[in-house]
């Protein structure tokens, strides 16, 4: 449906998108990551036609949007950044004018602005000048106009921003939900989203792709991905350090916390990172080697996103320092 | 036909943003209380002796210069400040569609301010029997130069985020687009400065006021028609490009 190609954009000297491919098919739902001021706004901007690309193509639903603007924008629903909406309008006039301006008359009109309404929670707003909304209500009203035309493609740019813990959970129901007929974009930078939401996730950092992959494949490069936790009883930390050290699958031993009772730790797998070997191997030979202990947890780790987005994202000599 | 009904949906929602705020009686009241004021303080409506409007509609060029950019400041600013220009833009329809639409708005808000100036042409009915054809042309004299002034806001207004600003920006524009043929100037041009006359009346021929004496005598000229159709055309394309370049960054 979506169809991104070199797409490139340049305000002054700075480049704020740079050299963007991928492509978003119906039925996915597409995790936009990466720092304030990656690009991500710039892109979607570029996408949705409202900003002109420097450079590269956009295509969606097969409309070249600089060539063929007026169809590829009717397929879009879009959810700007601070979903800004006229705020000279009731939220039942503004949703109607959305209504109309997509073509939308009479009773099919009513039936839209109804069926938005009931799932976006406004009935109570109804009749009440955009001007007055709180803030989760105003969101959720622009987040109205984007699916007032049930679109085929979604562009949300930080759909979840200023919501409560709830709004955000109804939000990202109502997108998980929508994403099994659409083809959806949209922004973050909150990575348990990502897990909640996404199909697929592409990190961009300083305005060129970093990482692309479905969140399971995103979360296996992280540094911890497949190293295992243990916390044991009934022996110190450097005793479990140096025990553990022998072992041929082992890299390395950090201890955690060691307290009176118990010492936690974690252990790196000697094909660690990326390309991590059957986790399974490294756990089993912690335990074989614990005898004498008590295991009182022992786990493999998945790996983190917001370890692998900040590794991927952070400014090298950040990166050092941290270290 | 589609392109219509955009204009039409672009259009009702602006139309319904000036009704919705306070600010557009206030202007209505405004202008209705200062149109008395000038016709009949200042332009001497019953001292003239005669059954016209002349002294009414020679003080629109004026009245328009501080109230139509009022009423158009917002109308690309707003959408600026607020953000909602994103939203507008990226709908199906042409940036030229949501232009023409939001100009009709505020012209037809202008067109029924002066609509409420209608008991002030029964008066003369009723006093007198003026040349109603003078008070028609006069009329639409009066809208065309309203649209003209107002066209230039809508390009001022898309300059700047800031409606004081654009407000500014466009009195001082309309301001030469009357000084440049008002008699007082253009005496000063021929006389003082010793500029040809041939040049004088180029630079005259650009004004508003020129233009406008036409319609106040009755004379409904195809030249006058024409050069405010061509201001309008001119500033709104302006518009267009100025809207554009922001896009574009
Ligand atoms: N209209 C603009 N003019 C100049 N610079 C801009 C403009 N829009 C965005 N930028 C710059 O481009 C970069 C990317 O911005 P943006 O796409 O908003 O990032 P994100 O949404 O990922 O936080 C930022 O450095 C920002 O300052
Ligand atoms: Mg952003």
């Amino acid at each position: 449906m979506i169809t991104v190609q070199n797409l490139a954009k340049t305000f002054g000297t700075k480049r704020a998108v740079d050299g963007i491919s991928f492509s978003v098919e119906r039925g996915e739902v597409l995790g936009f990551l990466g720092p304030n001021g990656a690009g991500k706004s710039t892109t979607m901007r570029m996408i949705t036609g409202f900003i002109p690309p420097s450079g590269g193509t956009v295509s969606v639903g097969g409309f070249d949007m600089e060539e063929n603007p007026i169809p590829a924008k009717r397929l879009i629903g879009y959810l700007p950044e601070n979903a800004p909406a006229y705020t000279d309008m009731t939220v039942h006039g503004f949703l109607s004018f959305a209504a109309e301006i997509r073509g939308l008359r009479g009773e099919a009109k009513q039936k839209a602005v109804n069926r938005v309404v009931e799932m976006c929670f406004l009935e109570a707003v109804l009749h009440q000048s955009v001007d007055t909304l709180s803030k989760g209500y105003r969101h959720r009203t622009c987040f109205a106009q984007s699916i007032i035309h049930d679109p085929d493609v979604l562009i949300l740019d930080e759909p979840t921003d200023g919501l409560d813990p709830n709004q955000k959970h109804e939000v990202r129901t109502l997108i998980r939900k929508m994403g099994e007929k659409k083809a959806i974009i949209f922004s973050t930078h909150i990575l348990e989203e990502v897990d909640a939401v996404c199909s697929r996730a592409i990190i961009i950092d300083r305005g060129k792709i970093v990482a692309n992959g479905t969140p399971q494949q995103l979360r296996q490069k992280s540094d911890w991905a497949g190293a295992v936790t243990l916390r044991v009883n009934g022996i110190n930390g450097s005793a479990l350090n140096q025990k553990l050290s022998q072992l041929s699958t082992v890299k390395k031993v950090v201890v955690l916390k060691e307290e009176a009772t118990s010492v936690t730790a974690r252990i790196f797998p000697k094909t660690g990172g990326p390309n991590a070997a059957p986790s399974g191997a490294l756990a089993q030979s912690i335990a074989d080697a614990a005898q004498g202990w008590r295991i009182e947890e022992l786990h493999t780790e998945e790996g983190r996103l917001d370890d692998v987005f900040r590794n991927i994202t952070m400014p090298d000599t950040v990166k050092e320092e941290t270290k | 036909m589609n392109a219509w009904a955009n204009i039409r949906t672009i259009a009702k929602r602006e139309l319904s943003a000036y009704f919705a705020s306070p600010v557009a009686y206030v202007v209505i009241v405004i202008f209705l209380l200062l149109t008395g004021f000038f016709t009949f303080m200042l332009g001497g409506f019953f001292e003239r002796g005669e059954a016209s409007l002349v002294s009414f509609f020679l003080w629109h060029p004026w009245l328009y210069l501080f109230l139509v950019p009022a009423v158009g400041m917002r109308l690309w600013s707003e959408e600026r400040r607020q953000g909602t220009m994103e939203l507008l833009l990226t709908m199906p329809i042409t940036p030229w569609q949501a232009i023409v639409g939001k100009f009709l708005a505020s012209w037809l808000f202008l067109a029924i301010a002066l609509a409420l100036t209608f008991p002030i042409a029964c008066t003369v009915n009723y006093l007198g029997s003026p040349d109603n054809g003078v008070i028609f042309g006069s009329y639409v004299g009066s809208l065309l130069l309203a649209g003209s002034y107002l066209a230039v806001s809508s390009m001022t207004s898309a300059m700047t985020r800031n409606q004081v600003i654009s407000f500014i920006i466009s009195v001082v524009i309309c301001f030469l687009l009357i000084l440049v043929g008002y008699p007082p100037v253009t005496t000063f041009l021929y006389h003082t400065l010793g500029f040809g006359q041939w040049f004088v009346e180029t630079v005259a021929s650009f004004s508003v006021m020129t233009h406008f004496e036409g319609f106040q005598k009755g004379i409904l000229d195809s030249r006058d028609l024409i050069f405010f159709l061509s201001i309008m055309v001119f500033a709104l394309f302006t518009t267009g490009v100025i809207i554009r370049g922001h896009r574009a960054g």
